[in-house]
């Protein structure tokens, strides 16, 4: 289909991630990511049309919270829009914002995505999405343990244990050169055994290390119209295309019939629609939501559309480190920072600094003309941003 | 220029006390099957619909992400579903930016609620405050109208009987539409002498509890004119939002509502508002909410709501035939039926208060505590 024009991320701010903010209240912490992202993009708030707020209410339980949050978020006088779908609402900002410039309503937009998750009851907020009657005996919160148990089934538990504790301390030594991750413990891959032996279980071989953090934080980004972009940023990340896809079973009430993952699916059909034929060759980095590093590893496969066990392969030779051939996460990922709200954004906007070259300490040592960034979230939902330095056609 | 954006298809449940024996995916699918049927639409892979948005409120729902478990109904497997976690009617505001945008043809909108769940509604809205400051003192929307009421009844002509005759007429109104058959007729009298709830507001002065579900469908000028035979475009939206703090805003001045209406205006061409719409309807949660906003809007002299409603103002201007908010919707969705009635009397489907040759309507939202969001729509007919 044909955008009605296109649209660039000139600015990125963000809080920094922590388990407890507790000196800053929900629009304070809000409004330290909205500086950022205004002084990012050498705007003022005045010069934002719209601003798009999104998070998810019963970890905070604040009613409609953009109400409140207008005293961090400059949203007074202004539109505004409030878009949520989960853990993907960070992403589903990005495509609320993209779509209010395309089409011609807006040329500056301000998007902000948040949650101060030590404010509420993370598993039990996540516990209650699932169907009352149904479902909610049988929901543990986020912690699943089938995709540990599935890889140690399809690839040996020896294999599969080593590639994920290898690619949880991997996203460790990314973080450690992000000074907004939450979690920076300075691992190194000769802790890898003690750790996979000694980490608290918590479902399985799901063990405490491998899971990704609770945090505090906000995330904001400001778009602008190609040419409002092109006047205030010398390289502004472009949003070239972006994809939904939910899915409401997580697995086949049928035995171990294969179940198409909506990561595949939405891969699949956003390649296509952008010529995309080897991913791997023709993206230049990949910043996902990973809730954990066997759902991270798991998920490589569907993303990248591989067979077999080439996604192992792809971390065993260090082709996601942060210098390697497919960089993943050079930020430390999920697993490092997880305010859930901001989550997906988060890693939309990590991937458009690494366009816009400007991501400091944990820039990848190449020029970045694609990237891929994911949102998950609901039972088994994906929303996928193709970003590109060069102008879309 | 954008391309147009119409409104192909209008569906919405009966709002009702407590409709106990039906879930939220019941209600939805209750306004889906009419809304494909209508349209001939579907969700397959190429042709079918493009996104769906969705309206609904995890703490009214008492659920975490409220549109999980809705994903089947709203035709979102392996497909794009979105939530607007705001007024109802900012999911045409979110529609017609996607479609204008370019990113998808055709929408589905669809917004749910069962306010019968909670115990209390002001149970919800009282988490709308702030922790710290003002919710300790007890607020919640129902408090906050009662002190905007004070200030507008202070600033103005509207009087205790003003307000009984709103309630009154909104009783007379929804008789004639199928979506309140429990809507109560009240005499002036009875209205006076209901308790008062928050003072100058009496307990028939509020918007009675209902659960409920409404939906669209929208698409872009080619399908609509393919899919449509009356077509209603979305020619004009604006929204705005006001400052939190009640002691902050000068509750009486209509703010974000003015900005709100200015925007829209603007975007639809119309220079001057008044005598420019065949209907209006205006989200009256609480009696005096319909004079205010309708002086917000522009269409009424500032002050002289009393004045307008005691010369038959609401009937001479078509505003809220359908009997409005008073009649009966949940909060979260009262914008968007507000603009599924304007959709239904341009397409000429409003039954028994049909207005005759409706050309061009204003349909208003409004959230937040003494109405500090304000979203506006106008819709065209050709």
């Amino acid at each position: 289909m044909k955008k009605n024009r296109n649209v660039g991320i000139i600015g990125v701010g963000q809080s920094v991630y922590s388990s407890h903010r507790e000196e800053v209240n929900q629009p304070e912490m809000i409004n330290e990511a909205v500086v950022e992202a205004l002084e990012s993009a050498g705007v003022t708030i005045d010069d934002v049309e719209c601003i798009v707020h999104g998070n998810m209410e019963l970890f905070e339980m604040i009613h409609q919270p953009d109400l409140w949050h207008v005293l961090g978020t400059g949203a007074y006088g202004k539109e505004t829009l409030r878009v949520t779908t989960g853990g993907t609402t960070g992403a589903t900002l990005v495509a609320a914002a993209d779509h209010l410039v395309a089409s011609g309503l807006h040329d500056v937009v301000l998007a902000i995505g948040f949650e101060k998750l030590q404010e509420g009851h993370t598993t039990g907020g996540i516990t209650n999405m699932a169907d009352p009657l149904w479902g909610r005996q049988l929901q543990t919160g986020a912690l699943t343990g089938m995709t540990a148990a599935q890889m140690i089934d399809e690839f040996g538990e020896e294999r599969a244990k080593k590639v994920a504790m290898k690619y949880r301390i991997q996203m460790d030594q990314h973080a450690m050169k992000n000074n907004k991750a939450h979690r920076r413990l300075g691992l190194s891959p000769d802790q890898a055994e003690e750790l996979a032996e000694n980490s608290p279980q918590l479902v399985g071989e799901l063990r405490m290390i491998h899971m990704c953090s609770q945090s505090d934080g906000a995330c904001a980004m400001v778009f602008a119209s190609e040419e409002k972009a092109k006047a205030l940023c010398d390289q502004p990340a472009w949003i070239k295309d972006h994809i939904t896809a939910h899915r409401e079973e997580m697995f086949c009430i049928f035995g171990d019939a294969p179940v198409l993952s909506t990561h595949r699916y939405a891969a699949r059909k956003l390649f296509g629609r952008c010529g995309i034929t080897n991913p791997r060759e023709e993206i230049d980095l990949f910043e996902m939501y990973d809730p954990s590093s066997w759902w991270g590893s798991d998920w490589l496969r569907e993303f990248l559309l591989l067979e077999g066990d080439a996604h192992l392969k792809m971390i065993e030779n260090d082709e996601i480190a942060i210098d390697g051939a497919f960089p993943v996460n050079p930020s430390g990922g999920v697993i490092a920072s997880n305010p859930i709200g901001a989550t997906a954004m988060v890693r939309v906007a990590e991937a458009a600094l690494q366009v816009m070259g400007r991501a400091g300490d944990h820039q990848v040592p190449k020029t970045v003309n694609q990237a891929l960034a994911s949102g998950f979230g609901g039972t088994m939902w994906t929303v996928l941003f193709l970003l590109t330095r060069e102008v879309p056609s | 220029m954008a391309r147009r954006v119409g409104i192909c298809a209008v569906a919405q449940t009966t709002y009702q006390r407590d409709k106990w024996h039906e879930r939220f995916q019941g209600m939805a699918l209750e306004v889906l099957e009419p809304l494909l049927a209508q349209t001939g639409l579907d969700f397959s892979e190429d042709k079918g619909i493009g996104m769906s948005i969705s309206v609904s409120d995890d703490i009214f729902d008492a659920r975490t992400i409220s549109d999980n478990g809705m994903t089947d109904v709203l035709g979102a497997h392996m497909r794009c579903e979105e939530k607007i976690a705001q007024e109802g009617i900012q999911a045409l505001y979110y529609g017609l930016a996607a479609i204008q945008g370019g990113h998808v043809d055709t929408a589905l909108v669809l917004g749910h609620c069962k306010e019968s769940q909670g115990q209390s509604r002001n149970m919800v809205t009282h988490m709308a405050f702030d922790p710290f400051y003002t919710r300790p003192v007890g607020l919640d929307f129902t408090a906050a109208a009662g002190l905007q009421a004070q200030a507008y009844a202070d600033r103005s002509d509207v009087g205790d009987t003003h307000l009984a005759d709103i309630v009154a007429r909104a009783g007379r109104m929804a008789q004639l539409n199928p979506a309140t058959p429990e809507a109560p007729v009240l005499t002036r009298e009875e209205v006076l002498a209901s308790p008062m709830l928050a003072d100058p507001i009496r307990a028939h002065h509020a918007y009675p509890v209902s659960d409920g579900a409404v939906g669209m469908i929208l698409a872009a000028e080619e399908t609509a004119l393919a899919i449509c035979d009356h077509p209603v475009w979305i020619t004009g939206v604006g929204n705005c939002m006001d400052s939190f703090f009640l002691g902050d805003r000068d509750l009486a001045s209509n703010f974000a509502l003015k900005q709100a209406a200015a925007r829209a205006y603007q975007r639809a061409g119309i220079d001057q508002p008044r005598d420019r719409f065949d209907v209006v309807e205006v989200s009256d949660q609480f009696a005096y909410q319909q004079p205010m906003w309708m002086e917000g809007l522009g269409l009424v002299d500032e002050g002289c709501g009393g004045a307008w409603i005691a010369g038959g103002g609401p009937d001479a201007m078509n505003v809220n035939r359908s009997g409005g908010m008073l009649a009966g919707n949940p909060l979260i969705l009262g914008g968007l039926v507000r603009a599924a009635e304007v959709a239904l009397q341009l397409m000429g489907l409003a039954g028994e208060r049909q207005v005759a040759d409706a050309r061009r309507g204003l349909a208003h939202g409004v959230m937040g505590p003494a109405g500090q969001f304000h979203s506006v729509a106008i819709l065209e007919r050709d």
